[in-house]
């Protein structure tokens, strides 16, 4: 029998969702067809805020990748808009001229955002905040710094707002109403919002109206002009003031439309074969922009779609506001009115706010500012239609207050019903996630994230999935899921490498002081990650803090167990002379240098040198034209090669004057470990590129690129990058991964480490496929490289950092006296 | 009291040794580490830890600690002894700023050459 057909128009989540539940009951059922307008795959439009400001970037939020596609047979077409809807011959045609058939059609345009018609709206600069495209404009738009006004303070206008003000920019919001969110919030929650807004520096003014959007002589946006005359200039503008479903094509096609696209409860159009699903549906007159009644909605076609019956009725909605470090929860309805009641509890200095509506003893609305933990709790009640007299004297305090129980914040979700709702973007109640955890032996929030999709989507139920796993899995649960840096924060490396850029924190004291260190000035273990954190994210601003360097890249030397040093010089691609040998020679009798041997890296190393001798060890070995083999360094140590064509019968390429000017490239440069690199000029590959941090082996074609091998804890041969054809582009491909690695690795951490962590095929999409990214990743290490390529050495020569090498006092017996 | 009357030993200006760092003062009983910290304060211990004889002026400084740069072993620079997980302690010498100078106590400094 050959599969009917399935045509979705539109990629958004809750078309996602409603494949994933259809797969899930029964893979083969259809052959499925996406038209998405976007140039990509699915992903979770939830976290675009976080990609705004910065704590997240795309790759963190796509749901489904190109594989998941491939692998459940669905054809996507991306970049293609649906024009057309031909309901006699039951087919959809795209802007790009594809064709499709289907025996059932879901549309899943979702909404667009409503452009306020103010003159000027056509402008360069003003933007809306719908999807990555806009994200990605913004985000162009704050590297120039200056001021960005947004329209709206609900919702998605707040989350602007933070966003550009963390990627550096002035914000202005201008609301139209009295106070912020007005639609999910009462008057004082809304000012003790404004109050946080500005507190962060954002300028929020209420009650304004935009009169025209003002040119600055270009067509670009030059600021804008309020009614009553104020103007306010800016570099963009970006309307924020909500969304229209967006059912022109559903129109056209003669399907009934309100507001939205008119559904029954089984989500059926007019017309039998055709669903619609998500922003673009108006159902009992209600149209719905939160995800939560969008994924009911998507389960409910999935059914009928396999030949059940369920029915879909309508949500109660609960929203947060994902600001970090601002907790806003919000549901129901809390007008006020003669018949209705409320609880209140304000708390001033902890900035806390608290408000239930009540009616006929049951909870009808609750507004949450500044701990929102019990939101779930009322929501609940709400949705439940609980009686709460019971408990009406404590209610306002929480969960954790009732029936005398104590204040451990597991017991609160301990006692939960089975079927509470801990996640509602997903729909996951308590049982399914304790039963899952338990049935499956899960016990990461990963795992418990891709088994039941609780807090998967928003994330903003994590602290109670965690509370959850903590309850079920006692102390088999670990939940330092991420591991912390140190003992001095929480945070995991990634967490700090991502703030310090979002947050643009340039100093140790201030990431100690912006991310809330728990010790005074760090720890051995994070002030060095610290300092090459911001070294490789501000190359040009931050200075080096040689006080939280490990004494080897102090001194530049390597500490030994008696005490005294080692000083390796650089032989450029391990080549060196008469005169470089002699000089070493004559260093070595000079000094009374114990020990000289040659290194895995194709150096000389002089061991047992006095700390006091260093600067004069370097003064003469400068003089021979030495620096610094930086031997001791987190960052490039050698590139050590073969001879290659200049002497070997079998040489296919010039291994030595790569590997030579690879080094002459990149020496200086910090990275998070150490980074060890060869150059083989076949494939018998006598300088064992294979198992280095980053290897090229030359072949007659050109030069294979390996990359994340290690030959020391570890034992690992090498992952092929590519195969490039000329020297330049070997040079290009290698700078790029090893930029990639400084901007993403952990400190100490290995390339081979980082590699797995991040995966080979991500690492050669962004070095060998996009020429963008590789492109952009070379010029960054261009640019940090004009900050680092200082010979250490010939500067302590001359005089930098004199009280290293000079004890403070030398005390005789009589002095002490 | 006799243990109060210290006599002090100038041994360079503050501004000698970096903050969140170390100078190295040599004696005949040894080196001597000097530390200040990040507010100021100075501490001396004897510049060798217990643990395999590592030299605690090279370490890194941070609050009123110091780690090995050897093992990384953990010392209070007030009372010399090791934090964490391991055992040990740095004989202390006593020090003090007075006027922009950093001085030692003589009665320790004795007390480690009669040693």
């Amino acid at each position: 029998m050959t599969k009917q057909k399935l045509v979705i128009i539109g990629n958004g989540m809750a078309p996602g969702r409603m494949l994933e539940h259809l797969f899930d009951q029964d893979k083969d059922a259809y052959d499925v067809t996406i038209f998405n307008a976007e140039p990509r795959v699915n992903y979770n439009r939830l976290m675009l805020s976080p990609v705004l400001s910065g704590e997240k970037s795309y790759e963190d939020i796509i749901t489904h990748g190109d594989d998941w596609y491939t692998e459940h047979g669905v054809t996507l077409h991306k970049s293609a808009r649906v024009l057309e809807i031909d309901r006699s011959a039951k087919t959809v045609t795209s802007e790009n001229g594809i064709t499709a058939n289907y025996d059932k059609l879901v549309i899943a345009t979702g909404s667009n955002p409503f452009i306020i018609p103010l003159p000027g709206k056509d402008l360069n600069g003003v933007l809306t905040y719908r999807d990555l495209d806009d994200v990605d404009q913004m985000l162009d738009a704050a590297k120039d710094g200056g001021r960005a006004i947004v329209i709206g303070g609900g919702l998605l206008g707040l989350e602007a707002a933070a966003g550009l003000k963390m990627q550096g920019m002035e914000v202005t919001v201008l609301h139209l109403m009295p106070t912020l969110m007005e639609r999910q919030l009462d008057p004082a929650a809304g000012f003790l919002l404004e109050e946080e807004f500005k507190r962060r520096g954002i300028d929020v003014r209420t009650k304004a109206n935009s009169h025209e959007i003002v040119d600055d002589g270009a067509g670009n946006v030059k600021g804008i002009r309020l009614d009553d005359g104020t103007e306010i200039e800016a570099s963009i503008v970006v309307m924020a003031v909500g969304i229209r479903p967006s059912a022109d094509l559903a129109k056209t096609a003669g399907l009934d439309v309100n507001r939205g696209i008119l559904v029954d409860d089984t989500m059926r159009t007019a017309d039998p074969d055709i669903y619609a699903l998500g922003e673009c549906v108006e159902h009992n007159g209600q149209c719905y922009g939160l995800v939560a009644p969008l994924y009911e909605m998507a389960e409910v076609i999935a059914d009928n779609l396999l030949g059940g019956a369920s029915g879909y009725s309508g949500s109660v909605t609960a929203t947060k506001l994902k600001v970090t470090g601002v907790d806003l929860y919000s549901a129901g309805d809390f007008a006020e009115g003669e018949d209705r009641e409320e609880i209140v509890l304000r708390d001033a200095s902890a900035g806390v706010y608290k408000r239930l509506v009540l009616k006929d003893n049951k909870i009808i609305g609750a507004v949450l500012y500044g701990e929102t933990a019990d939101g779930p709790w009322f929501f609940d009640l709400l949705k439940k239609q609980s009686d709460v007299s019971e408990m009406r004297e404590t209610l306002i305090f929480g969960q954790a207050y009732q029936g005398g129980a104590p204040l451990d914040p597991t017991a609160a979700v301990a006692a939960l019903p089975d079927d509470a709702e801990i996640c509602g973007c997903n729909g996951v109640c308590k049982s399914k996630i304790v039963g899952a955890i338990k049935d499956k032996g899960l016990t990461t929030l990963d795992d418990v994230r891709a088994h039941t999709k609780a807090s998967a989507s928003c994330g903003t139920c994590t602290g109670l999935v965690e509370q959850l796993m903590q309850v079920t899995l006692g102390d088999a649960y670990n939940p330092a899921a991420v591991t912390p840096m140190c003992g001095c924060t929480h945070l995991g490396h990634s967490d700090v490498r991502r703030l310090i850029k979002s947050k643009r924190l340039k100093t140790i004291p201030a990431v100690m002081q912006e991310l809330e260190w728990t010790s005074s000035g760090g720890c051995a273990k994070c002030r060095p990650a610290l300092n090459y954190y911001l070294v490789s994210d501000w190359p040009d601003e931050y200075a080096d803090d040689y006080q939280s360097r490990f004494i080897n890249e102090r001194v530049h030397a390597n500490i030994q167990k008696d005490g005294t040093y080692s000083v390796v010089p650089r032989m450029w691609g391990g080549m060196t002379s008469s005169t470089e040998l002699r000089a070493i020679a004559d260093v070595v009798d000079k000094f009374n240098i114990p020990a000289v041997k040659c290194t895995g890296g194709q150096r000389i190393d002089m061991l047992g040198i006095k700390k006091e001798d260093l600067p004069a060890v370097w003064a003469d070995l400068g003089k021979a034209g030495f620096v610094s083999g930086q031997a001791y360094a987190k960052g490039l140590r050698t590139v050590k090669t073969c001879v290659g064509t200049d002497w070997c019968r079998f040489g296919t390429q010039d291994s030595t004057g790569l590997g030579i000017r690879i080094e002459k490239f990149m020496w200086g440069s910090w990275t998070p470990a150490k980074l060890k690199l060869a150059v083989s000029g076949c494939p018998r590959n006598c300088a064992e590129a294979t198992c280095k941090d980053i290897g090229v082996v030359c072949v007659d074609s050109g030069f294979e690129i390996h990359f994340a091998g290690a030959a020391g804890l570890d034992i690992k041969g090498t992952e092929v990058l590519g195969l490039v054809t000329t020297e330049d582009e070997a040079l290009e491909h290698i700078v790029a991964l090893t930029q990639m690695y400084r901007e993403q690795g952990h400190y100490l951490e290995r390339i081979y480490k980082w590699a797995k962590r991040i995966g080979y095929d991500e690492i050669r999409r962004q070095i060998m496929d996009d020429t963008d990214k590789r492109k952009a990743y070379y010029d960054r290490f261009v640019f940090s490289q004009k900050f680092a390529q200082v010979d250490p050495w010939s500067e302590r020569v001359s005089g930098k950092d004199k009280h290293e090498f000079k004890p403070m006092a030398v005390l005789t017996r009589e002095a002490a006296e | 009291m006799n243990a109060e009357l210290k006599n002090w030993v100038a041994i360079g200006d503050l501004t000698d040794i970096p903050r969140e760092g170390a100078r190295v003062v040599k004696t005949d009983a040894g080196c001597i580490a000097v530390f200040r910290t990040v507010d100021d304060e100075v501490f001396a211990l004897d510049d060798r830890c217990p643990h395999k004889g590592g030299p605690l002026s090279q370490g890194i400084v941070h609050g009123t600690s110091v780690t090995c740069p050897l093992h990384n072993w953990v010392f209070d620079l007030a009372t010399g002894l090791a934090t964490g997980a391991d055992e040990g302690a740095v004989p202390v010498t006593a020090a003090k700023v007075e006027g922009g100078k950093v001085l030692l106590a003589a009665d320790d400094l004795a007390r480690r050459s009669a040693n």
